[in-house]
């Protein structure tokens, strides 16, 4: 029954990290999104064309 | 486009992974020497697989890098070297826990888990050099021979049982020793973890494109 433990720590330590490292990309993904927003918007007030993203 | 791919791949990624985690938890039987721990087997093997995966496609891709030296083929490589640490980060430590309740210790310095610690360190060197060389193109060119050169180290691991004298686990998936609900619970695992790879790797894509886009946008404000 001990053994357990470490069947239910290979788990437990895998999805944390798998979900962290996920959680990190989407946050990042939207940090960066609205970094694109913000430059967009300076764009057009400088007024020079960009495709938007 | 990529945005309804990658929604669709997550959803279908999930439900691998819960009928993985059912068939391990309820459908394959308890496994007669090692009891309940061998369960381990259905994460650690997916994850090694998926590992050699990721360094191969770093291996591929370095080499179309350096001879086409379009930044795209770098991009790829980079985002796949890091899942694939962070995949030989997790099958070292699932394959250390599994260890301690069966060989009683965590870490013997026997071929393959040597080799794949070496592994290990190779690819954090792939992503240090990308990191820490100032000229980020020549960074991408001495990591992709890092990336290059390291691969080697792959079939070293893959192969370490049948090569030498190793305290490991003799190779069973292919020499047919498996039990038929083992062999289908392992199969779904790994259909559950390259879905996952595939995510993790669009994902990060998708980030390093906004990247690049950004650097246009600043490039064409100054």
């Amino acid at each position: 029954m001990d053994n357990l433990g470490f069947l239910f720590a290979v788990f437990g330590i895998a999805w944390l990290v798998l979900f962290f490292y996920v959680l990190v990309l989407i946050r990042g993904q939207d940090r960066l999104r609205k970094e694109v927003t913000k430059l967009n918007a300076i764009m057009k007030e400088k007024g020079t064309d960009k495709p938007a993203h | 486009m990529r945005t309804s791919y990658l929604r669709g791949l997550t959803v279908l990624g999930l439900l691998l992974m819960l009928a993985a985690l059912y068939m391990i938890f309820v459908y394959v039987p308890t496994e007669a020497t090692m009891g309940a721990v061998q369960r381990i087997f259905y994460f650690h093997v997916p994850l090694a697989w998926l590992a050699f995966m990721a360094f191969f496609i770093v291996f591929i891709c370095s080499v179309v890098y350096l001879v086409m030296r379009n930044p795209k083929w770098d991009l790829v490589a980079s985002s796949s070297a890091e899942i694939g640490v962070i995949f030989t980060s997790l099958f070292l430590i699932s394959g250390s826990l599994w260890a301690k309740p069966i060989w009683g210790v965590w870490w013997i310095w026997e071929p393959r888990l040597t080799a794949a610690l070496v592994l290990w360190i190779i690819y954090i060197a792939y992503l240090l050099v990308r990191s820490y060389v100032q000229n980020k193109e020549q960074g991408a060119r001495l990591a992709a021979v890092v990336g290059i050169a390291g691969f080697v180290d792959v079939p070293v691991v893959a192969l370490a049982v049948a090569l030498w004298r190793t305290d490991h686990p003799s190779p069973v998936i292919f020499e047919g020793g498996l039990a038929p609900s083992m062999l289908y619970t392992l199969l779904v695992c790994i259909t559950a973890f390259s879905v996952l790879f595939l995510v993790l790797l669009l994902l990060k894509l998708a980030n390093k494109d906004i990247e690049s886009e950004i650097k246009q946008i600043y490039k064409q404000l100054i």
